[in-house]
């Protein structure tokens, strides 16, 4: 067994460590450091999907004023490593996307900077591109493996001879839109090149992975690059990575030695050089007894990626756990486009795979002629049925029971459009949820005792507004045995000891084992009664156990949906999750992360959609009035709630991450009651008016 | 941003010959749509020309029961004057429909009927739009089209006006008073904007100079029964799909006149003409208003991406003269 802490100030509703210096605009966000004589930069970017640039004439906007250098691919600095493709700014006349970043303007102002870059005349020899995903093209391929690194396709049983047995069958599509991560805080970087050391100010959710990722790319040695990111105003994985706009800072900043030059992108450009969630085209069919007990699940997956750079999202790979059935088969297919390239968005994988996978549980449970509760809980398997693996702690059953007792299951009608209120069709629905628990190898820590006899515990991690700062304070200070105002926390900072990304749901996991395992060494070696200036660091352990058990967190998600009989206008008067996690550390910004993500579940649900314009290659609804995103009129009775209980497999916590679970499931929930509203089965998101539209 | 001059008018003849005869002036009220477009290049004014602290900011009663609102009444103040929500309420909660508490904050009477559309290509300078930039075509049709027009495009242009405040406006028979280099000249709402025609880059009939003083709304007693409503995907701060403006006059179970408009389906605020002349006598009955609503959208043509309009608006007509037939006891 995981040697379990004893929870003292885990558990405990702490306010934010950071709330006070946040809400007084103290806290520095990447923009907001201060720093002297600052240069600004406002970047070129590609009006053509594909294709190259014949001609760049910037002499205009090198005469204006208050401007310091154009750089263009003339005259930028040469880059190092050139296997993400992604990363290769300004090293070829090349265009791979319409957006894509093609140079820069550095200047005193950043009026100035945008001036200039709207006087800067380029010139194209344009290729004919290719923008549009469609089920039906010819050239979708199978990747190698899909995000992170799991099997493209599985295949257990025959269920091709399952389906033509079973006695009830689903066969449905559903499709879920582009989607765009959009954190509050734009992608921002100020980039510093003094002594042969590259210094980002950026906004990050790892500083040491995007220390690893940018290293070889400038072609420096990991200690010349340091990334500071103490504040972050949201990632949703948007942030995971580096981006192209760090290696153009850090071009810039080579151009410009000793200034610091500051990049913000524009909401607008944060639509196609930031990421995005994938578009996808899913295929699922389901056979059944007439009991429910499923014979047969295929989760087939469409989805692109962009020509220049690989990325598959793992869209399938929950289907591969969710619930019993002796044949069962998944898959994913790419096309490749010209497009800029998706990336990590609010649980990738899970967020859209189960909204097809629960609506389409929905729809067995119809034609089977079940409650959903009834169908989920007859399915639900004793162990993996991927790795044959026991489960940690499955509690899936438990959150639907808790769920419907606490949301007034029983009042629900067995018939879809059966109330009505004020004009109002009125509908339940549920889903379930589910997300991994990741370990992500090589953090560290370390704790020294100062002084002022507190505990200065230090590593790399990120708060990304989840409430890091705060939950691992709660964890040092178990681990050491301490009040927690003896513990002085340190974070966001590559000079800090290595600490992983901030995604997978992960972090709370891998830092806090870390800082647990230092805290035990440091207790080893220097007692209960250390002198100042102890200090000792130690790595998060390895953990042959978890590598026994299946570990996945579980959840169930309940919405109200109201539909407007005249107008097809949607609302969500009430939502609930009730979630099995393991150990929560904060109540008070645990609750507030799982209402967050079940908010972008209802934003996904009925709002959120790109707009890629295939003539042109680009989002056109690129902003926050065309993309919407639920707004707070769109909240209503929002509540999450959690099974209390520990897994005694995850780690020293008994946590398992809850960064990510809160959205998954929610939007087909959603779904799932505007059917029970209305009586209209709705595949394709975002559930907008015109689809109910009597 | 293009760098430009500010300067503050001190009276209104002083801001009107300030922007009159330059052609790279304009007037800056709120600034909450025109900033907007500074900063994404799709206007690029070499001067600005403050009018928002002209004595512009009262609404008063007029004889006769009317009222006059100042152009530089703040969107939200009007929403909450006691004159508009006893006399107008459907422009005291077409208001409400608007934006948010804080553009309306900042947003004055004046520059919500002169804000521009929100077509995405309109304000994608990396895009052809024939508003923008006259000849270079336009890139809605045959693009995403969920928001435009169904009534009165041409196919040089197929964008809508984005205003609720307006639409309220036009079924009300506002007035809008306006202060040129040649004096005053009063122009009624519904001739104020423009359909696209050949030369969609005209949104109003104004002339390069003319500074809106004031909107004026005539008595209409039977206003007292008005009602707004907006059809959106989200709860707030979204524009129209498809929003209706209507007042109903009813005695003994008949319509003795409506006033009906419609917002989001066309170039310019669409007041309801052949849909009111369907209802002037007809029984207030949901097929009465079925057949004015049929009446009105006869002649639509949506695009491939806005179909749903239709029935949309169709439904809401419906649905507003319902509910207001209810409250009248009718």
């Amino acid at each position: 067994m995981t040697r379990l802490l004893e929870p003292r100030a885990i558990g405990m509703p702490l306010e934010r460590l950071d709330g006070h210096a946040k809400v007084t605009g103290t806290a520095p966000y990447a923009f907001e450091h201060a720093l002297r004589d600052p240069l600004y930069l406002y970047p070129l970017e590609a009006a053509i999907a594909r294709g190259r640039m014949t001609a760049i004439d910037t002499a205009e906007a090198e005469a204006l004023a208050g401007v310091v250098a154009v750089m263009t691919p003339r005259n930028a600095p040469r880059l190092a490593a050139d296997d993400d493709q992604e990363l290769w700014l300004l090293q070829s006349e090349g265009i791979h996307f319409r957006g894509q970043l093609v140079g820069a303007v550095i200047a005193q102002t950043p009026e100035i900077a945008r001036h200039a870059a709207a006087l800067v005349r380029i010139a194209y020899e344009a290729e004919p591109h290719d923008a549009a995903l469609a089920a039906d093209r010819d050239d979708l391929y199978k990747p190698e493996q899909v995000n992170p690194d799991y099997a493209a396709d599985t295949d257990e049983g025959d269920v091709e001879a399952a389906l033509a047995a079973a006695d009830v069958a689903i066969d449905a599509t559903y499709t879920t839109p582009m989607e765009h991560n959009n954190p509050m805080e734009p992608h921002t970087t100020v980039a510093i090149w003094e002594g042969g050391v590259l210094t980002l100010y950026d906004s990050t959710q790892g500083a040491h992975s995007v220390r690893t990722t940018l290293a070889p790319v400038f072609g420096l040695a990991p200690d010349k690059i340091r990334i500071i990111a103490p504040y972050v105003g949201g990632g949703f994985g948007s942030k995971g990575t580096a981006h192209a706009h760090d290696v153009l800072a850090g071009l810039a900043a080579q151009m410009v030695p000793g200034r610091p030059v500051k990049f913000a992108l524009t909401r607008q450009q944060m639509f196609w050089l930031a990421g995005y969630r994938t578009p996808t085209i899913q295929r699922i069919r389901l056979g059944a007894g007439r009991d429910g007990r499923l014979t047969a699940i295929v989760h087939e997956v469409i989805e692109q990626t962009a020509r220049f750079k690989e990325f598959a999202e793992q869209t399938a790979t929950s289907t591969r756990i969710m619930y019993a059935s002796p044949n069962r088969r998944t898959s994913h297919r790419l096309a490749k486009l010209d497009v800029p390239v998706p990336s990590w968005m609010r649980a990738p994988g899970e967020t859209p795979g189960m909204f097809a996978g629960e609506v389409a549980m929905d729809e067995l449970a119809v034609a089977c002629g079940l409650d959903p509760i009834a169908l989920r809980i007859r399915n639900d398997p004793a162990a993996d049925p991927q790795s044959g693996k026991p489960w940690s702690g499955r509690k899936l059953v438990e959150c639907l029971r808790e769920g419907a007792r606490r949301f007034g299951w029983d009042r629900r009608a067995p018939n879809p459009a059966a109330r009505r209120e004020d004009g109002w069709l009125v509908g339940m629905g549920v889903a379930s949820s589910t997300y991994p628990a990741y370990a992500l190898p090589g953090s560290r820590a370390t704790i020294r005792y100062g002084e002022d006899q507190r505990y200065v515990v230090r590593i790399g991690a990120a708060d990304i507004g989840t409430g890091t700062w705060t939950a691992l304070t709660q964890i040092a200070a178990d681990a050491l045995g301490c009040p927690i105002e003896a513990v002085r926390l340190e974070i966001g900072d590559s000079a800090l000891p290595h600490a992983s990304v901030e995604g997978g749901s992960s972090g709370i996991n891998c830092w806090g084992s870390a800082i647990v395992a230092a805290a035990r060494a440091f207790r080893g070696q220097h007692g209960a009664a250390p002198v100042p200036g102890a200090e000792i660091g130690a790595e998060m352990p390895e953990d042959p156990e978890a590598q026994r058990f299946a570990m996945h967190s579980f959840g169930a998600q309940f919405a109200e949906v109201r539909v407007n009989a005249d107008t097809g206008e949607i609302r969500v008067p009430r939502m609930l999750g009730v979630f099995s996690a393991g150990r929560i550390i904060n109540p008070r910004t645990a609750r507030s992360q799982f209402i967050g993500g079940m908010t972008m579940g209802l934003s996904m649900a009925l709002h959120e959609e790109s707009v890629l314009d295939p003539r042109f290659g680009h989002v056109v609804n690129h902003d926050l009035a065309s993309y919407h995103i639920a707004a707070h009129a769109d909240i209503g009775d929002i509540d999450a709630v959690w099974l209390d209980e520990v897994d005694p497999h995850s780690n020293p916590m008994g946590s398992r991450g809850i960064g990510e679970i809160g959205i998954v499931g929610a939007a087909a929930a959603i779904a799932n009651a505007a059917w029970h509203a209305t009586g209209i089965r709705i595949r394709d998101l975002p559930i907008t008016p015109d689809k109910l539209l009597a | 941003m293009m760098p430009f001059a500010y300067e503050r008018a001190a009276d209104p003849a002083a801001a009107v010959a300030a922007v009159t005869g330059r052609p790279g002036a304009a007037f800056l009220g709120g600034g909450t749509n025109l900033v907007d477009h500074m900063k994404l290049g799709i206007a690029t004014p070499d001067r600005l020309v403050d009018v928002s602290r002209l004595p512009f900011d009262r609404v008063e009663a007029l004889p006769g029961g009317g009222v006059r609102i100042g152009a530089g009444v703040r969107n939200s103040d009007l929403a909450t004057h006691p004159l508009i929500r006893s006399r107008y309420p459907v422009l005291a909660q077409a208001l409400l429909a608007g934006a948010s508490a804080q553009l309306r904050n900042l947003a004055t009477t004046g520059g919500n009927l002169l804000q521009r559309t929100r077509c995405v290509y309109f304000q994608d300078l990396t895009t052809p739009c024939n508003k923008r930039r006259p000849g270079s075509g336009c890139a809605a049709i045959g693009g995403f089209t969920r928001y435009h027009a169904i009534l009165g495009a041409s196919e040089h242009c197929v964008a809508t006006h984005p205003s609720d405040m307006a639409v309220a406006m036009a079924a009300l028979d506002a007035v809008v008073v306006v202060l040129g280099e040649k004096g005053e000249r009063r122009i009624p709402l519904t001739d104020f904007h423009r359909l696209p025609g050949e030369m969609p880059d005209r949104d109003t009939v104004l002339e390069h100079g003319e500074l809106i003083t004031a909107v004026e709304l005539p008595a209409l007693p039977f206003a007292a029964r008005s009602a707004y409503r907006k059809v959106r995907e989200r709860a707030s701060y979204a524009f129209a799909l498809v929003s209706v403006a209507a007042a109903l006059d009813l005695a003994d179970g008949a319509i003795r006149e409506a006033r009906l408009a419609l917002g989001g389906v066309a170039h310019k605020p669409w007041r309801a003409v052949r849909a009111e002349a369907a209802l002037r006598g007809a029984p207030a009955t949901v097929e009465s208003y079925r057949r004015a609503a049929d009446a009105e959208l006869a002649p639509a043509k949506p695009l491939a991406g806005n179909a749903f309009k239709l029935p949309m608006a169709r439904n809401t007509v419906i649905a507003v003269l319902r509910d207001l037939a209810k409250e009248g006891g009718a």
